[in-house]
């Protein structure tokens, strides 16, 4: 389906590896050791109940949350608890938010090459020609000079999108970023990642679009109570949950 | 006796209010300065530092303004500084300002929300840089409604000095008053000319705070 089932590189070291993380919110463990691997070009998608600990596991890949214990490791970057410069992580991972978290005071393409221009050092014209691509690429080429109180809600998130890629970023985090949106704006943005995950980005998104889960990703992990109960091609885990917990998961989501 | 005109009373008061302007625009600007260091310390990632800046705002606010005033003028001398009432004035006003211009920032960087911190530390910033581009620029638009409104504080503040000895325009009206024996014409210029020079700051503080509020 992806790039990964053809190239997987020779070492087959995955991109993302996370061993044994653990995070506790004061005496509430959240995350009680999980292990996971995402291959390059692999689309994985978290399921799980509110609370499960998607959020916080996926923060904890770029540092926006610090763990307790384990080890994180992108494309060779490791991330430890005793680690605090988080700027080469970072640069490796990109993030988007439910809430968009545009930069208000900025444009469009200005949102998009601020990190080009303070984190990277690109220069004038190369940060627009970035940036201009980038915003292209999630058909907002048009909107350059837009303040994001100009958008919708969907240009806004292609918009964040688009600023998370031009950093090329060798692995896209997404956090639940349609459920802020109203219903007629959500295809715009899952197109995009479709496009995405078509041309070899490697995802990892925290989704309750079932299905565009079962339509786009490569895998899909099933967490619950901090730990990861099942993980598994989409249509297996959908159409044969193997625990209880993802079989009331399942059924919950399907009767909605 | 001498007899005092109108006009011989009110230009020796605008003489004064000059001494008034200047002070307020020292106090403001030195304040601005001192204040955005000791904001910086105080939301710094670092606690013994925001613990110490956190004390030295709420001296400030905590104790009037005379207070300070005294001790400046009383304590810089014993450091072996030379301190003239216009001195004393000057210093610790600034500190009076910079201290209640933290404290309102403090506030307007705490309102930007954790989202744009997240996002832009998401994209590879440092602290600095988070601080610089994205969070102090939308802190700013916040802040200059009740910083403008602040310094109708700091202009009327300076009549505190008059008692020190500094002749700004309240002293200027005792010094005038004993000479004329008219109290009530004399302060009621005095008054007049702080409300010339306060009245449209506290217009254009609520003007802008307006404008803020559509542009949202
Ligand atoms: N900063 C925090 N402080 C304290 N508790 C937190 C914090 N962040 C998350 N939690 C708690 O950790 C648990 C897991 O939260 P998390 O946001 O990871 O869940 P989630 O699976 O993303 O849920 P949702 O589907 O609602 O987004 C929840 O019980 C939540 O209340
Ligand atoms: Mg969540």
């Amino acid at each position: 389906m992806s790039l990964a089932d053809q190239s997987v590189s020779p070492s087959a070291r995955p991109l993302v590896k996370l061993s044994n993380i653990r995070k506790s919110f004061g005496s509430v463990e959240v995350l009680k050791g999980v292990d996971m691997a995402v291959q390059e070009g692999q689309v994985v998608a978290m399921i799980g109940r509110s609370g499960s600990g998607k959020s916080t596991l996926l923060r904890s890949i770029n540092g926006l949350e610090r763990i307790d214990d384990g080890v994180i490791e992108v494309d060779g970057e490791c991330v430890d608890p005793s680690q605090i410069d988080l700027r080469a992580l970072r640069l490796k991972v990109g993030m988007v938010f439910q809430q968009f978290n545009l930069f208000p005071h900025l444009t469009a393409g200005e949102n998009v090459m601020l990190a080009l221009k303070v984190v990277k050092k690109q220069d004038k014209a190369a940060c627009r020609a970035a940036a201009e691509a980038a915003l292209s690429k999630v058909g907002l080429g048009h909107k350059f000079d837009a303040y994001p109180s100009q958008l919708s809600g969907g240009q806004q998130q292609r918009v964040a999108i688009a600023r998370s890629l031009a950093m090329a970023p060798k692995v896209l985090l997404c956090d639940e970023i349609t459920s802020a949106l109203d219903p007629e704006l959500v295809n715009e943005v899952l197109s995009v990642v479709r496009q995405l995950a078509e041309e070899g980005m490697t995802l990892l998104l925290v989704t309750h679009e079932m299905r565009f889960a079962r339509e786009v990703c490569d895998s899909l992990v099933f967490m619950h109570g901090g730990r990861i109960i099942e993980q598994g091609p989409p249509a297996e885990l959908f159409d044969r949950p193997q625990t209880p917990e993802l079989a009331q998961f399942v059924g919950m989501v399907e009767a909605r | 006796m001498y007899n005092f005109t109108l006009w011989d009373i009110l230009s020796n008061l605008l003489l004064a209010a000059r001494w008034t302007v200047l002070l307020s625009v020292i106090a403001f600007v030195c304040g601005g300065i001192a204040g955005i260091l000791v904001l910086l310390a105080r939301v710094a990632p670092l606690r013994p530092l925001r613990t110490a800046m956190k004390l030295y705002i709420e001296l400030f606010q905590g104790t009037p303004l005379l207070m300070q005033l005294f001790i400046v003028f009383f304590a810089l001398p014993l450091t072996g500084i030379e301190t003239s009432p216009w001195t004393a004035a000057a210093v610790a006003l600034t500190l009076f300002t910079s201290a209640y211009l933290a404290e309102i920032w403090r506030g307007c960087v705490e309102a930007v929300p954790r989202g744009q911190w997240e996002a832009s530390a998401s994209l590879a910033l440092s602290y600095g840089e988070q601080m610089r581009y994205v969070v102090l620029p939308q802190a700013l638009r916040i802040a200059v409604p009740p910083t403008v409104g602040f310094s109708v504080q700091v202009v009327k503040g300076t009549a505190v000095t008059s008692i020190i000895g500094f002749v700004e325009v309240t002293k200027a009206g005792t010094m005038i008053t004993n000479a004329t024996f008219q109290p009530f014409l004399v302060y009621g210029l005095v008054g007049l000319i702080y409300f010339v020079l306060c009245y449209p700051l506290s217009l254009s503080a609520k003007a802008l705070e307006r404008k803020l509020n559509v542009a949202r």
